[in-house]
């Protein structure tokens, strides 16, 4: 079919080639690009051919799908929905029962080795599958047959990621992520956290239809410029951290005046994730921005690993600096601050996540 | 007769499987069954009950929130944490916030397809749209160039060739009756709600850092600072963009939604007869509009039976119970037992076929949701219950006014409300109300503050070493859905046992003991089915339920002790 040009149908929406350009740099910002990106992503997606998608929800919430839905560049994105073909989403598609079972099996046959699979939700292992079925079908099932013939499959969400709260302890029905589940699952990307920002789901696609290849991962499988740095490292209430300004009770003056969290419990330190930048509901706010501690949700087994959540991490460097500088004088607050900051690059957070072994730096664990 | 199965239901959250016998063109029997289990409420136990909202949170990401706020108020009856009225005030904004974006994205996302036939919408004249616009609301967007654009968008769309999530549908189903000029209204305010949501919903990013699943909650308050003098707090910035926010809602539920629903309601006027289902009704209530030990509710609570709108019997927790007959999980004293959520337990035992399978058998166990009972009684809960127990009780007054022109304009008596397009009505109506209401609670959160009265957490209990060694709570909630409870015990610090019971276990439960169905499996009798190769019908009745799946499915797991300290919010 000779589908009319991008341009055109921007046109038809309403839409400005201004506002266009303007999404694909805001898209270029959240994956870290130099602003002539937004040039080369513009390029790319008028020029490429609607990649087929497929949404598949097993032990979930729909707090992903929710999240996609609250996707920011308000109908700019929607055109970018339009720009890739969503055969199958059971929360979003008109089709029900056989005839949606039926629009999953021909897109799956017609396009076996090419489209991209979404994957929100863990799966069961236990009582052969019965705690999650689907037209009769086991979770297992459908993810090893459909996740099996994908060009890509990105587990959007800690669930699917790394399974999440049903595979928290004593994990009752033997949940696990897509990856353990799929054992060889080409081209796996992890999408964590609780649920997933909706602009990191857009931008992986669109890195994806700019460079042609799919972005470098951590040692999770999670995309660098989404999970490349800690929440610490890019907190903005970081300099009261380092100046030793913490909030002791809920409500009181440093609380009210945005002071570290630290000794509430907040696991920034331990957390890789982009939400001081990117942000919430198209950067209207984020955790930590309204008072409460980060819990960690990007982190695998975070559920097990960060709880209990309002206990401190134990041993994070350049805890308390500030309150043993302060008495010393000004004066060395700076030179003493910049110091641990430079050792704080290399940061050592002891905590029980215990396995993490890290190959990049500011987001280690030991 | 003809054996229909439609898995998966679509549009709706989660996983729910219907199978219905179909004779003469009508249902005459159905059967409702949940396909996902996981274990949340194990999971829960030994963990620190300041913990258990985010767990709990996590049952459902379309009703977020409404989890976490039914675990903070069990978790703070059973320690004597008592919130102070900012943060009474916060959750109001949050769950009232919730509700709202809930039930317009449910009309116009998950509901809307089952009513309006989106190919249909193609052949519309533009003009005729925006004279039909024009004639039943203000809203601005409504112009002949305005509808030419969207159906021209639209068109463009299917013309490509890839309808994605609209492909393969029901269009031209006989069943779809609106004239296209209002098949195209409603295709332009599924685009516009779709903008709506995402706008509307920043309240929760401001009260709450994110949403799905904010994240400001603390037993006995909120996280969120308040002071007017700090750039770091809500501060009179936050509270005008929660004004301007608010503002927006009204505007497009009083201008979009209702005048929506009213208008498609009067070409489906015979399903104020189909639909109707079980005919009890019950509401917890919720909204506190002070701060004492048994606070006035915006929303009032109560129970009606047998469809008589003359009778709000008050709602007795201790008269909750749930059973098991046909569910996937054993009793130790029996599977024919009615337990009460403090003396509840829970065994998942899978005893359906093997996947994959074609067929479940109602006469055996068939769901993994459970069949909740009031005394003996199923109820319907969700917010045809609320809206009838707030009509029948005069309060809030706008209720029984804005039901009352529903049905004038409509043409039908209050008998019509016991149907699909009753609970539709409800919801909308509901909206209105709590919409108007947010404006209040901004206000009465912006006079705290010029008093200075900053408070938003009691921390005298946040120490486990406040608490007592062996203590419990329940915490009721109205959701979305309806009714919601959560019932925790705490022994030592953490937690021994907790268990939910929640809206979409009370309406989409299976048999009980006695072989009587759930509110779904009874509703769907009697809903005539075309075509049942393509039962669109059936999904009209079940839509307009809003079944939330996940939520529906929990586990309990209870230590059969005697109840030291029983406090019920």
């Amino acid at each position: 079919m000779n589908a009319p040009g991008l341009a055109q149908r921007l046109e038809r929406s309403g839409l400005s080639r201004r506002d266009f350009l303007s999404f694909c740099a805001s898209m270029a910002a959240v994956l870290g690009l130099p602003d002539t990106a937004g040039q080369a992503i513009a390029a790319a997606v008028e020029n490429e051919a609607k990649p087929i998608l497929i949404w598949l929800e097993f032990q979930d919430c729909a707090g992903n799908s929710e999240s996609l839905l609250r996707a920011g560049h308000p109908t700019v994105a929607d055109l970018i929905l339009d720009e890739i073909s969503l055969s199958y989403h059971e929360m979003l598609m008109a089709a029900a029962g056989s005839q949606a079972e039926q629009v999953l099996s021909e897109t799956v046959r017609d396009n076996a080795g090419k489209y991209i699979v979404l994957v929100e939700g863990s799966i069961p292992a236990g009582a052969d599958g019965a705690y999650c079925t689907i037209g009769g079908k086991s979770a297992l099932q459908i993810a090893r047959d459909i996740c099996g013939k994908a060009a890509a499959t990105i587990a959007v969400g800690t669930c699917a990621a790394f399974g999440g709260i049903p595979a928290a302890r004593p994990n009752p029905t033997g949940a696990m992520s897509v990856g353990d589940a799929v054992p060889g699952v080409a081209n796996l990307i992890n999408m964590s956290a609780c649920p997933a920002n909706a602009e990191n789901i857009t931008a992986l696609i669109i890195y994806y239809m700019t460079m042609k290849r799919w972005p470098p991962l951590d040692q999770y499988r999670r995309p660098l410029f989404a999970y490349g740095k800690s929440i610490h490292d890019s907190c903005e209430r970081r300099a009261h951290f380092d100046a030793g300004q913490y909030v002791e009770e809920w409500g009181d003056d440093a609380h009210r005046h945005g002071h570290c969290l630290y000794k509430m419990g907040c696991k920034g330190p331990a957390t890789s994730q982009n939400c001081p930048i990117v942000k919430w509901n198209e950067g209207t706010n984020w955790p930590i921005g309204c008072g409460h501690p980060c819990i960690g949700c990007a982190e695998p087994n975070f559920w097990d690993t960060m709880t209990p959540f309002y206990q401190r991490l134990p041993n994070v460097a350049g805890f308390d600096v500030g309150n043993w500088v302060d008495p010393v004088g000004l004066g060395l607050t700076g030179l003493v601050t910049a110091a641990v900051a430079m050792h704080g690059i290399g940061e050592v957070v002891r905590h029980r996540a215990g396995e993490k072994s890290s190959d990049n730096s500011g987001s280690e664990n030991e | 007769m003809v054996h229909i199965v439609v898995d998966p239901v679509t549009r709706i959250e989660g996983h729910l499987r219907v199978e219905a016998e179909v004779d003469g063109g009508v249902v005459t029997e159905a059967l409702s069954s949940s396909t996902m289990f996981r274990g949340i409420e194990l999971i829960l136990r030994g963990r620190d009950p300041r913990d258990a909202w985010a767990f709990a949170q996590r049952i459902c990401g379309v009703c977020t929130t409404v989890h976490a706020i039914a675990s903070i108020r069990a978790v703070e009856k059973a320690i004597g944490a008592v919130p102070p009225p900012n943060a009474r005030l916060l959750r109001n904004l949050i769950m009232s916030a919730q509700v709202v974006h809930d039930h317009v994205v449910h009309f116009y996302h998950l509901h809307a397809l089952d009513w309006v036939d989106l190919v249909n919408a193609l052949t519309a004249d533009p003009a005729k749209t925006s004279s039909l616009a024009q004639s039943i609301s203000e809203w601005p967007l409504s112009s002949t160039s305005y509808f030419a654009g969207v159906r021209d968008r639209m068109k463009a769309f299917v013309e490509r060739g890839q309808l994605g999530i609209f492909a393969n549908a029901y269009w031209g189903h006989p069943a779809y009756r609106l004239p296209p000029e209002a098949n195209l209204l409603a295709v332009s305010h599924y685009l516009e709600a779709l903008d709506f949501q995402r706008r509307f919903i920043k309240i929760h990013a401001i009260l709450g850092g994110k949403n799905p699943h904010p994240q400001s909650f603390l037993v006995g308050g909120m996280a969120t600072p308040v002071d007017p003098d700090s750039q770091s707090a809500l501060n009179m910035d936050t509270i005008a963009a929660l004004e301007k926010l608010v503002a927006d809602g009204m505007d497009f539920v009083s201008r979009v939604y209702l005048p929506d629903v009213l208008a498609i309601a009067s070409y489906y006027k015979d399903w104020t007869s189909i639909g109707t289902g079980i005919g009890n009704y019950m509401a917890y209530g919720d909204y506190p509009e002070d701060d004492n030990e048994n606070p006035a509710l915006l929303l009032p609570t109560g129970v009606i039976h047998g469809r008589d709108l003359g009778k709000i019997d008050a709602v007795d927790h201790a008269k909750i119970t749930e059973q098991i007959a046909h569910s996937w999980y054993d009793y130790s004293g029996g599977d024919g037992q009615a337990l009460n959520p403090f003396k509840g337990e829970t065994t998942p035992h899978y005893t359906g076929p093997k996947p994959p399978y074609e067929r479940l058998d109602v006469t055996q166990k068939y769901s993994w949701i459970k069949s909740p009972r009031y005394g003996d009684e199923p109820m319907e809960v969700g917010p045809l219950a609320r809206m009838l127990v707030a009509y029948s009780s005069g309060r809030p007054a706008r209720v029984k006014q804005l039901v009352d022109k529903v049905l004038s304009t409509l043409g039908v008596g209050p008998d019509a409300l016991y149907s699909t397009l009753g609970r539709i009505a409800a919801r909308a109506i509901e909206t209105q109300v709590l919409v108007e209401s947010m404006g209040r609670w901004v206000r009465d959160l912006a006079e705290n503050m010029a008093r200075r009265d900053f408070r938003v957490q009691d921390n005298s209990k946040w120490e486990p070493s406040s608490w007592p060694n062996d203590c419990f709570g329940a915490g009721f909630l109205e959701a979305p859905r309806g009714a919601l409870g959560h019932w925790v015990h705490i022994s030592n610090g953490s937690i021994a046992n907790y268990q939910c019971v929640v809206p979409s276990t009370w309406n989409a439960g299976p048999r009980d003991a006695t072989g009587r169905p759930g509110p779904y499996e009874a509703a769907l009798v009697g809903t005539p089915v075309a075509n049942p190769a393509q039962p669109l019908e059936i999904l009209r009745t079940l839509h307009s339920f809003d079944p939330c799946m996940a939520c529906g499915v929990h586990v309990v797991d209870a230590t059969k002790r005697e109840l030291a300290r029983v406090k019920v919010a």
